[in-house]
């Protein structure tokens, strides 16, 4: 009946000691990761959207399709 | 308190001034129901989280059973190993082993549930049969149609979703 005291105090800082780092590891490779398979393909995308993008063209091809209320197609 | 037994709601119905406790003095009077347990006093329970229940299993001792309370009293390396075991099951009447014992109950639970979901299915085709509205009409395909045409022109989502995936010079999705 002579066993070792078992450990009384810092349970929860060793636990830190261990998953902290391993936290802080992963969040920063899903945000990481994120970045670069979400937030720079939309930023691409959306530059080259608007790099050829002629809006007055894209208004007169609303204008005829006949979504507008203020304005008719021309022809009308 | 009471744990009811059907007999006892009629009972309790009936015989609004009997309602208090009913202690094993009273049970004479009830005879046509089953016992009822009186809840004031301590409890048995086989459950493996509370590993020493309110009181022993048997307290009403036979003759045996006291005299051999007797000798637990003294050094216990004097038991035989049957006496251990006689003095374990008068203290408690299943070990964990025999109360983790798989039952089959599962399988009632899973016939319940499929019964129970089946008789949702009904309820819900009666329903769908009796109870819902007409369709509205915007599910119709025409209106369908009708309603992607015009979101096409108006350019819903034009640089990464519905519309982007669709090729206006040449009419038809990319």
């Amino acid at each position: 009946m002579s066993l070792p005291k078992p450990m009384m105090r810092g349970l929860l800082a060793k636990r830190l000691r261990f998953h902290l780092p391993i936290a802080f590891t992963l969040a920063l490779t899903a945000a990481i990761a994120f970045k670069y398979t979400v937030t720079e393909p939309k930023k691409r995308a959306y530059a080259d959207f608007y790099k050829q993008y002629d809006a007055v063209k894209e208004f007169n091809a609303m204008r005829e399709a006949g979504i507008f209320e203020s304005v008719q197609p021309t022809g009308k | 308190m009471l744990r009811l037994t059907t007999g006892r709601v009629g009972s309790l119905l009936t015989r609004r001034a009997t309602a208090a406790v009913t202690t094993s003095s009273t049970r004479m009077a009830n005879k046509e129901v089953s016992e009822s347990v009186d809840m004031s006093q301590p409890m048995y329970w086989d459950r493996v989280d509370i590993p020493l229940p309110d009181r022993p299993y048997k307290d009403v001792l036979t003759d045996a059973d006291k005299s051999l309370k007797q000798k637990e009293k003294g050094p216990w390396g004097q038991l035989t190993k049957e006496e251990k075991i006689a003095l374990y099951r008068l203290t408690f009447c299943k070990t964990y082993p025999e109360m983790k014992q798989q039952t089959a109950e599962w399988k009632t639970v899973m016939g319940g549930i499929f019964f129970f979901l089946g008789f949702t299915g009904l309820v819900i085709w009666w329903q769908s049969v009796y109870v819902y509205p007409p369709r509205p009409r915007t599910f119709d395909d025409e209106w369908k149609s009708q309603q992607l045409k015009r979101m096409l022109d108006m350019r819903i989502n034009p640089v990464q979703g519905f519309s982007a995936k669709w090729d206006y010079e040449k009419g038809q999705w990319k």
